[in-house]
């Protein structure tokens, strides 16, 4: 189907379907089932694909936007959004960092980003970035070699339907939730990870090896299947603010930890997250999950600095016997910015542990929440749970909310559940001052002294990169 | 090189110090005795720069430079250390990374090169050696889990490092026992230089046995009652405080 058909086809049934020529590869605003089918279309999927998109869709039609969150925001209006836009043509980019954004530019800096990498995260039109394009394609080798598929979800759905049908939408149902339902039906891109029997990924992969390729959008997928004893760390995001356009970002992300396979998924998640006074900035809606088999082992680090609102429960079904869950997050939030985040665990297999590590910092006039469900059911014998969630205040005008759910049908289940509040003392900053630190440098230091037990699960470069993101995140929060 | 005159200043609305005048030369060691009550923590923290410690006349300079025109950070980047009568804990950031902070943001005020990492975990053994802290100590988070002595003999260390010229130590002497005072005071002593002052504030006459001062001030109701040399810290422990308030009154 060409794209002048597609957009004849749409542009019928919406008074707003208007499409410029130069930009022919957006769609126009709304969503209905032939926006559905365009998306497909658009993509060349195979028909079980866009049988089930069409599915998720007709589910989500008949689902209600969550409302129990602790955040609050201008409802969204899904009829106002364009579900597909490429990326923008290399004539629409910045032609050089000249043209790039100042106050972009000295964030990257701050965070020390050398300047290739600054060119490709602001968008610069640079078709040919040699160092990296060299770089990625020694990567892909080495993956090949050792079996490894890490490609576009978009690209595994036509070289590997198999993998790709057993697996997708197995840990998060297309039913799930109102945001995962959505993303079923219009998912644009993401990361499609296998890896083999007994295979250890011999590198980390990022999603970052993948920022010359097809943007992944607003409404990202990623699936990560590890087999039997298989072993792969995985990083999403990045430090540096992503340049975004789109203020809707509803992601999905599933993992498969069969026996004996461990996934260690990390996140930095940096998205705009509004002015001081809480204009613009991305609403983040995600739902990532992972399920692990017998003796398999996942791992959520998260560090959460960026978005206006952020709803994200990354979670580990632990339905194998002898399964390990494990969550460990740093969630930021300054001037105007709420979120609500933690994780599920669930317990189905004997002997099963989760730890919960969960940090939440609120300056400015933010409000933090942790959610947070430990879940024991009657076939978990001696399940183990320790969750540990610490809240630290910065300023008066902030807020830190806690809210665990603990749920236990096994009577030989533990579960321990220990929770602090502290501030940013007036003590603390003097000590910092009189040995001659000043009050900036002295809240990220108290702060990352606060995260130390986060940050250390984070691999090494990028727990640096933490710590400075949380310095640049806090800036303007001492008066 | 410290020079206070007439310093008034309050804290939250009360006058605490009312008019008091003190001059520090280099290489000097004053201490400050009084009863409780009579302004003693109220000076460290005014020259220190605390906030709600506001001065509200009188006027204090350090080496020429008045000090109410700097902010508490560059106070301590001109030389000024207070060691702390309640050391504050700082959970999760280490001894070792909160004083490799405090070197670097004072050697970027004053111009200079910070020490390499090298030569700055040397010296940083070293103060530990001198106070009796173990290495660990540079390891463990900023007071976190210290005991009272420690956290005392960690203020002491912190200073040894920093090398300031103008030393003020805030009861440092308070609940410790007398094995910790003497290590306390052997840092102290081991510290003392021609070109350093320090100002002792204690309420005690037994840290001045170890620490001994070229002059003792008293200090009762906000201001200076009298000054003398060491023996005067002998009288006062024999005879009490209250005889001076009378004499004032």
């Amino acid at each position: 189907m060409s794209d002048e058909v597609i957009n004849e086809r749409i542009g019928k049934d919406y008074k707003a379907g208007f499409v410029t020529e130069v930009d022919s590869e957006t769609l126009p605003p709304g969503l209905n089932e032939d926006v559905v089918r365009a998306i497909s279309a658009k993509k060349g999927e195979p028909e079980w694909m866009l049988e089930w998109r069409l599915k998720a869709f007709e589910a989500w039609k008949t689902m209600e936007e969550p409302d129990w969150a602790h955040v609050n925001f201008p409802k969204v209006d899904y009829q106002e959004i364009s579900y597909f836009s490429s990326p923008k043509s290399m004539e629409d980019k910045p032609k050089s960092l000249d043209e790039v954004d100042p106050q972009l530019l000295e964030t990257y800096e701050k965070l020390g980003i050398p300047l290739h990498e600054q060119e490709i995260l602001a968008g610069v039109a640079v078709d040919a970035v040699f160092d990296s394009v060299s770089v990625a394609t020694t990567f892909r080798e080495k993956l090949e070699e050792a079996g490894v598929i890490f490609c576009p979800i978009s690209e595994a759905v036509h070289k590997h339907p198999e993998l790709v049908k057993k697996y997708l939408g197995t840990v998060v149902p297309v039913r799930d939730n109102f945001f995962a339902a959505l993303n079923c039906a219009v998912f644009s891109d993401g990361s499609f990870v296998y890896i083999p029997k007994g295979v250890r990924c011999p590198m980390e992969l990022s999603t970052y090896f993948r920022i010359n390729e097809a943007k992944t959008g607003q409404f990202e997928r990623t699936l990560i299947v590890a087999e039997e004893g298989s072993h792969v760390s995985y990083l999403e995001g990045c430090t540096a603010p992503m340049r975004d356009e789109n203020q809707l970002h509803a992601a999905v992300v599933e993992l498969v930890a069969l026996d004996n396979a461990e996934i260690k998924y990390s996140t930095v998640q940096n998205w705009y997250p509004g002015d001081e006074n809480g204009k613009g900035g991305i609403y983040n809606f995600v739902t990532k999950r992972g399920v692990c088999h017998n003796n398999a082992k996942i791992s959520w680090t998260q560090v959460e600095t960026g978005s206006a609102v952020t709803w994200k429960y990354p979670s580990c079904i632990l339905k194998g016997d002898n399964s390990i869950g494990e969550f460990y997050s740093v969630a930021l939030t300054n001037n105007m910015q709420q979120a609500d985040t933690g994780t599920k665990m669930i317990h189905l297999g004997k002997n099963t542990k989760s730890t919960i590590i969960a940090k939440g910092i609120s300056a400015g006039k933010s409000q933090s929440s942790y959610r947070g469900l430990v879940r024991m059911s009657p076939m978990a014998e001696g399940a183990r749970n320790f969750t540990q969630c610490d809240s630290l205040l910065i300023g008066d005008k902030c807020g830190a909310h806690t809210f665990p759910y603990i749920e236990s049908k096994n009577p030989s289940a533990v579960i321990e559940h220990e929770a602090t509040t502290s501030k940013v003392s007036d003590d603390q900053m003097f000590l910092c001052q009189q040995r001659g630190i000043d009050p900036e440098k002295a809240v990220s230091m108290i702060v990352n002294g606060f995260c130390k037990e986060v940050f250390k699960e984070l691999p090494m470069e990028f727990a640096v990169e933490a710590g400075k993101l949380l310095e640049v995140s806090l800036e303007g929060s001492v008066g | 090189m410290l020079s206070i005159n007439n310093l008034v200043a309050e804290v939250e609305g009360k006058t605490i110090l009312k008019g008091l005048n003190l001059e520090v030369k280099p290489g000097e060691v004053h201490a400050i005795m009084g009863p409780n009550g009579a302004g003693k923590s109220t000076l460290g923290n005014v020259l220190a720069g605390r906030e709600n410690y506001e001065k509200t006349d009188g006027t204090v300079t350090l080496d020429g430079k008045d000090i109410f025109e700097l902010e508490p950070e560059e106070r301590a980047a001109e030389g000024m250390f207070l060691a702390f009568q309640y050391p504050v804990e700082i959970p999760g950031v280490s001894n070792l990374e909160f004083l490799k902070a405090s070197i670097d943001a004072i050697s970027k005020y004053r111009g200079v090169e910070a020490p390499d990492s090298v030569s700055f975990m040397k010296k940083a053994r070293e103060a530990c050696k001198a106070v009796n802290l173990d290495q660990n100590f540079l390891k463990r988070g900023v007071n976190e889990g210290f005991s009272g002595g420690e956290k005392k003999r960690n203020e002491i260390m912190q200073m040894m490092l920093l090398e300031p010229k103008l030393c003020i130590l805030d009861e440092t002497d308070s609940g410790l026992d007398i094995d910790a005072l003497q290590v306390v005071a052997k840092g102290v002593n081991e510290l003392r230089s021609p070109d350093r002052a320090f100002v002792v504030v204690t309420h005690y006459q037994r840290l001045l046995d170890y620490i001994v001062p070229d002059y003792v001030h008293v200090l009762a109701d906000g201001k200076i009652v009298k000054s003398g040399g060491k023996e005067l810290a002998l009288e006062l422990e024999k005879k009490g405080y209250s005889w001076l308030e009378q004499e004032v009154a």
